[in-house]
């Protein structure tokens, strides 16, 4: 028969995750609203408004050979998962050991620091996955992706989130006290890597000096690959690879780092 | 000879050239009450985390239910209930919520953490706050909501550091009956507390602890005896003039202590000193005879008074 903490050594991270979808419930208005609401908001704006500038000046396929809101609309979708990941990798992170101290909690249960770190990133993927499916449904409405290749943006997503939430924890797990340094994240990092992963414009088109910032963002890597699944652009084989390859190893640095530094602040 | 659930041999803690916990010894049973008395920063709080397996030892042997604490801390905690010092619930969930999360960390089924939220909900006298926010919470009711939740792995020993810091006194009376039916039930309870009336009421047996080491050891009722006298004569004379007034009450009862506030006249028959006192002339502004208690164990034992 299997005892009870042979579960937890098995099954602690999900019971985490549990407890943090049971927690977002509170907020499941607010998070629909910013996880779906706003990237169908800037798909309609800029699609509609911006789209059709484009469109007239370039023509009608000119940019990667499919119209601006198609190219628009899959990175919307993973600009609007790493606003969210990030977000609750800052302020649920550091609010987890100051403001509400949950992670102090599951520090007294047979719970390990790597169980709690797993587990809250997973238990984050329920604020950003359903957001885009919803999202993803939209575009299938506006007729903007068919197929089933669109699809894969879910898995894309899940793989851009778990890079992004893993990467801020580590750094956020470090920070004691909140001199205003934890609003940095979305203002100097999430924000600049929106506007220069090739969100709203090729990469390309960015002076050749600024194409660094695409290649370490993990946003264009997933931008890339989102917009193979949804309109096939074109890309080499091994380019691809490293589009999957890059966010993965994100996940794994940010996995260990976050690791080390919660089982620093839990344990003495 | 019940079992032991903790020992503790030569147990130190050190942060850099600081020993916050200095060499102790303890022994703790199967059912026990045990408590570790002593003033802010002792090292009781570094203690209680020790056992349970959150802080490693730096040095000395630490065995917690057979187990060694510095390699199997998650599950030593499966069989521990963790009352730490600040409450540190999840105000984003409610009361019951609470217990449940909590109970699904150990990893127990669905129906059994249903069964024992509900139960555990009476037992702390929450059934009717049950659906409430946890910030809507009283201090105490929030106390308590922390022990039920401890309790919702059945554990073998429950760590309470500073139970009742912080409550009233309607609160604490409270809390102490709570804790005194587990002690009924026969859960070892492992307490801090810098309250005296909370380590007569609660502990079988205590330690006193003082800058890290164990100065003394014993039930409550024979550390008064081993190091008070029966009764306490407390005389005030005016803050200028208690000094003055000790020196003339020299040589009446066992000792006499001088606070800044008041003379302290250790006497086995505490009214026989006041009219001593009263035969030297003096006349105290105000006079009391009290039965001795654990604050005087520690003023005895360290020079100083328990809560500063």
């Amino acid at each position: 028969m299997t005892t009870p903490f042979a579960r937890t050594r098995r099954m602690g991270w999900w019971y985490v995750a549990e407890h943090r979808i049971r927690a977002m419930r509170n907020y499941i208005g607010s998070f629909f609203i910013i996880g779906l609401g706003s990237p169908v908001l800037y798909l309609l704006g800029l699609g509609a408004g911006l789209g059709v500038l484009v469109n007239e000046r370039q023509g009608a396929e000119a940019i990667d050979g499919v119209s601006y809101i198609e190219f628009l609309a899959p990175a919307l979708l993973l600009a609007g998962v790493i606003v969210s990941a990030a977000q609750e990798s800052t302020f649920g992170v550091f609010g987890g050991f100051k403001w509400t101290p949950i992670f102090l909690g599951m520090r007294d249960t047979s719970l390990t620091p790597r169980q709690i770190v797993t587990g809250f990133t997973v238990g984050t993927m329920a604020r950003y996955l359903p957001a885009s499916a919803m999202y993803l449904l939209v575009m299938y409405n506006f007729d903007i992706v068919n197929g089933w290749r669109p699809l894969l943006l879910l898995p894309i997503a899940a793989l851009l989130g778990l890079a992004v939430s893993l990467c801020v924890m580590a750094w956020v797990a470090t920070q004691k006290d909140d001199r205003g340094q934890l609003s940095f994240i979305e203002r100097f990092v999430i924000t600049p890597l929106t506007l220069f992963s090739g969100t709203y414009f090729p990469l390309e088109t960015l002076h050749p000096g600024l194409h660094w910032i695409g290649w370490i963002s993990p946003l264009w890597h997933s931008v890339e690959l989102g917009r193979l699944v949804s309109y096939g652009s074109e890309q080499h084989g091994w380019l691809t690879l490293v589009h999957i390859a890059y966010p993965l190893a994100l996940i794994v640095l940010g996995w260990v780092l976050s690791v080390r530094h919660f089982t620093k602040r839990l344990q003495s | 000879m019940p079992e032991s659930h903790i020992i503790a041999e030569g147990l130190t803690k050190r942060y850099g050239d600081f020993a916050a916990v200095d060499g102790i010894d303890f022994d703790i049973k199967a059912g026990e009450s045990f408590g570790f008395l002593g003033p802010n920063g002792a090292g009781k709080s570094t203690t209680m985390r020790m056992i349970a397996a959150t802080s490693l030892r730096t040095e000395g042997r630490l065995e917690v239910l057979g187990l060694d604490a510095n390699e199997n801390g998650p599950e030593i905690r499966s069989m521990l209930g963790i009352v730490p010092q600040a409450d540190n619930l999840d105000e984003e969930l409610r009361v019951r919520e609470n217990l449940y999360v909590y109970g699904r960390y150990f990893g127990l089924p669905r129906a059994v953490v249903n069964e024992r939220a509900d139960a555990l909900l009476e037992f702390a006298q929450l059934v009717e706050k049950k659906k409430a926010r946890v910030d809507a919470l009283s201090g105490g009711m929030k106390r308590r909501l922390t022990i039920a939740r401890a309790l919702m792995n059945e554990p073998k020993v429950m760590l309470l550091d500073e139970p009742t810091t912080g409550l009233d006194p309607q609160a604490r009376h409270v809390l102490w009956d709570r804790l005194f039916r587990l002690k009924e039930r026969g859960t070892t309870l492992v307490l801090t507390t810098h309250y005296m009336d909370e380590a007569e009421q609660l502990c079988d047996r205590l330690v006193v602890v003082d800058h890290g080491r164990i100065v003394a050891e014993g039930s409550p009722a024979s550390l008064i005896r081993s190091y008070s006298t029966r009764e306490v004569l407390e005389v005030r004379f005016g803050t200028d003039k208690n000094e003055q007034a000790a020196k003339t009450i020299e040589g009446i009862g066992d000792r006499v202590e001088v606070l800044p506030d008041r003379v302290l006249v250790y006497a086995d028959n505490g009214e026989q000193a006041l009219s001593a006192v009263t035969d030297r002339g003096l006349q105290p502004v105000t006079s009391l005879v009290r039965r001795s208690s654990l604050e005087d164990v520690f003023l005895r034992l360290t020079g100083r008074s328990l809560i500063d």
